[in-house]
């Protein structure tokens, strides 16, 4: 095989965590027999010194300014040329804002197959073989790849970064670029009113098995004492009892927090979709058979009516 | 009667044949805006982990007894965003597009009780296991045979395979541009105003039409269908087109898949819960917030 591109990206003028990792899976696939790792990121060449100090075989910078609009049309040309000189056969991204748009974009040129937020990636019978939920979590499947260049985007966090690199690859830079039809005329930072459900710390989420949407003004009571944010299913949001904004799950938000607390959430595919990431889980439920009780690291068996109360009493206590 | 500006696009109702209800409007069949909907009926992912079932050898999810298909939660979106921008715009014309087995009728029926105007349902064992370059090839087909959208609109993903990828397919296929996770769409002419999700933020772009734009779960809730749109959307067409229709039958072949699915199964999770004892609700609250103090969760 004829070695993989990385598709790295900066965050602040840095090289951002994902890239890192991107670099990881590669060198991973390159001891399978994928070949040299090659890295190209947007601006100059002192970032892309510091993708071979992450152990990139080979950094090109690309240059060429219309790059930082960031849309899947302007990056095109730039992996296009990045691709003939390094001879890349698979290409890795981030599952990120510019992966999402430019992994598809690249697989429908080259004719060939992307598979999006992959979780492990492997080299089999000389093919790339990638690993990805489906089903909102509940199946995983091993998808395979005939055409070239592969492209795969990587879910965060599923490799680690190289670590003790020596760092001695060569580093060039190229300004191909591309018209991008769409025009960027805008860009804000998602504004933040109290804790944001993405970013909190605690996320407390009430489903259906509440029975009652009243029960809510208890979870942001428990809530509000972790300094975390209250959280609903979709079920729940259905029925009226908590703001459609506050929905976690497939069609809401994606929380990942150190401590989530599922009240009454019997854990269907569209809620894990949006908290499986979540570090520690905590279920209170009555049916000890419920999912979220299976996934979680504490569980109550027991009306949530009767421990919720109680939990925010013991809590206050310790404070 | 107030004079019609006679201008194109009209910025008044003319009607969905284009004709124009105001005096002195020149614009007699003026060209209405056409949009195309993608719709994907998948399994329900309500569906209690518990009955979730997958053929191993088949590499297919096994339908859950007593649990039917729902239309892709995403999508109706799209079909919201397709409905505003009509109204918005005073007429226009809204095609349903559904690529799946007879049963994706229902996901076509959705929309056309949320107000589309006409359906198309695209089947045929020749679609069984196909990738998603071959699922983008046959939309585009479809899309062509359809006639000249001004706009295509998709959920962001179909909640099954979550992959999104699908509306860079169909817009590279079809050699027009694509935006993708649109949370807000305004329209003015062939000028098309998004507002964009990203990881950190929002992003507003502009493009031309024709293109394909999808549709975040951030765009809002779409309508829900009332009895009497679902008894109107009853009497409202939906075709039928085969691969062969489309003249792609062949393309949809094994030998033309460049992603193929080696494995599908329900990951093992290690169940490490530990269930908090206690005689009491009480006892077992107090069990649990020391454990949770002891890990320094809380």
């Amino acid at each position: 095989m004829a070695g993989i591109l990385v598709i790295a990206e900066s965050v602040e003028g840095k090289v951002a965590p994902i890239s890192g990792e991107l670099i990881g899976a590669a060198k991973k696939l390159s001891g399978e027999g994928a070949g040299q790792v090659t890295a190209l990121i947007a601006g100059d060449e002192a970032l892309a010194q510091e993708l071979i100090g992450k152990g990139a075989d080979n950094a090109i910078a690309a240059t060429n300014a219309g790059l930082a609009s960031g849309t899947a049309d302007a990056y095109l040309g730039a992996v296009e040329s990045a691709v003939s000189q390094s001879g890349a056969d698979i290409i890795l991204l981030g599952q990120t804002s510019l992966g999402r748009d430019l992994g598809p974009a690249l697989a429908f040129k080259y004719g060939s197959a992307v598979a999006m937020d992959c979780v492990d990636l492997k080299i089999e019978g000389g093919r790339l073989h990638a690993t990805r939920s489906a089903y909102g979590g509940n199946a995983r499947a091993v998808v395979g790849f005939k055409g070239s260049p592969a492209v795969a985007t990587v879910k965060a966090k599923s490799f680690d970064a190289p670590e003790g690199v020596s760092g001695s690859g060569s580093v060039s830079t190229i300004d191909a670029g591309g018209e991008s039809r769409v025009k960027v005329v805008g860009t804000s930072k998602a504004e933040t009113t109290g804790i944001r459900l993405e970013d909190a710390p605690v996320v407390v989420s009430g489903g259906r098995g509440l029975g009652d949407p009243s029960a809510f003004e208890m979870l942001e009571q428990l809530a509000k004492m972790l300094r975390g944010a209250t959280g609903a299913s979709r079920a729940a949001c259905d029925l009226g009892w908590y703001p459609p904004a506050q929905q976690v799950g497939l069609t809401g938000k994606t929380v990942s927090p150190n401590l989530y607390i599922a009240v009454a959430i019997s854990g269907a595919s569209q809620h894990m979709a949006g908290m499986a990431g979540s570090k520690n889980i905590v279920a209170i439920n009555k049916d000890a058979d419920a999912n979220m009780v299976r996934v979680s690291k504490f569980a109550i068996i027991e009306d949530y009516r009767k421990v919720i109360p109680a939990l925010i009493e013991e809590i206050k206590k310790l404070a | 009667m107030l004079p019609c500006a006679g201008f194109a696009p009209p910025t008044h109702g003319h009607s969905p044949d284009g004709r124009c209800g105001r005096s002195g409007c020149a614009q007699e069949a003026v060209s209405r805006v056409n949009i195309i909907v993608c719709v994907k009926q998948i399994p329900d992912p309500e569906t209690p982990a518990a009955s979730f079932r997958v053929d191993e050898a088949a590499k297919k999810v096994i339908p859950a007894q007593g649990i039917a298909p729902v239309v892709n939660p995403y999508d109706p979106q799209a079909t919201e965003a397709a409905l505003r921008l009509n109204e918005a715009d005073g007429g226009g014309h809204v095609t349903v597009l559904s690529l799946g087995p007879e049963s994706a009728r229902d996901a076509i029926k959705h929309a056309l009780a949320m107000g589309a105007d006409e359906g198309v349902l695209i089947t045929g064992a020749e679609f069984d296991g196909i990738d998603n370059f071959q699922t983008a090839r046959a939309l585009a087909a479809a899309i062509q045979k359809v006639g000249e959208p001004d706009l295509i609109l998709m959920g962001r993903a179909a909640a099954d395979w979550d992959m999104g990828v699908v509306p860079t397919g169909v817009a590279s296929i079809l050699g027009i541009p694509v935006v993708t996770l649109a949370k807000a769409i305004e329209k003015s002419g062939n000028a098309l105003k998004v507002e964009r999700v990203l990881d950190d933020g929002f992003q507003t772009v502009e493009v031309s039409t024709p293109a394909v734009v999808s549709i975040s779960n951030e765009f809002g809730e779409p309508r829900y269908p009332q009895l009497r749109q679902i008894m109107l959307a009853a009497k409202k067409t939906v075709q039928i087109w085969s691969a062969t229709d489309l003249g792609i039958a062949e393309q949809m072949g094994a030998a033309n898949r460049d992603l193929t699915l080696e494995a599908l199964y329900v990951p093992k999770v290690e169940s490490n819960v530990e269930i908090i004892e206690g005689d009491t609700p009480e006892e077992k609250a107090r069990n649990l917030a020391l454990k949770l103090r002891a890990a320094k969760l809380i």
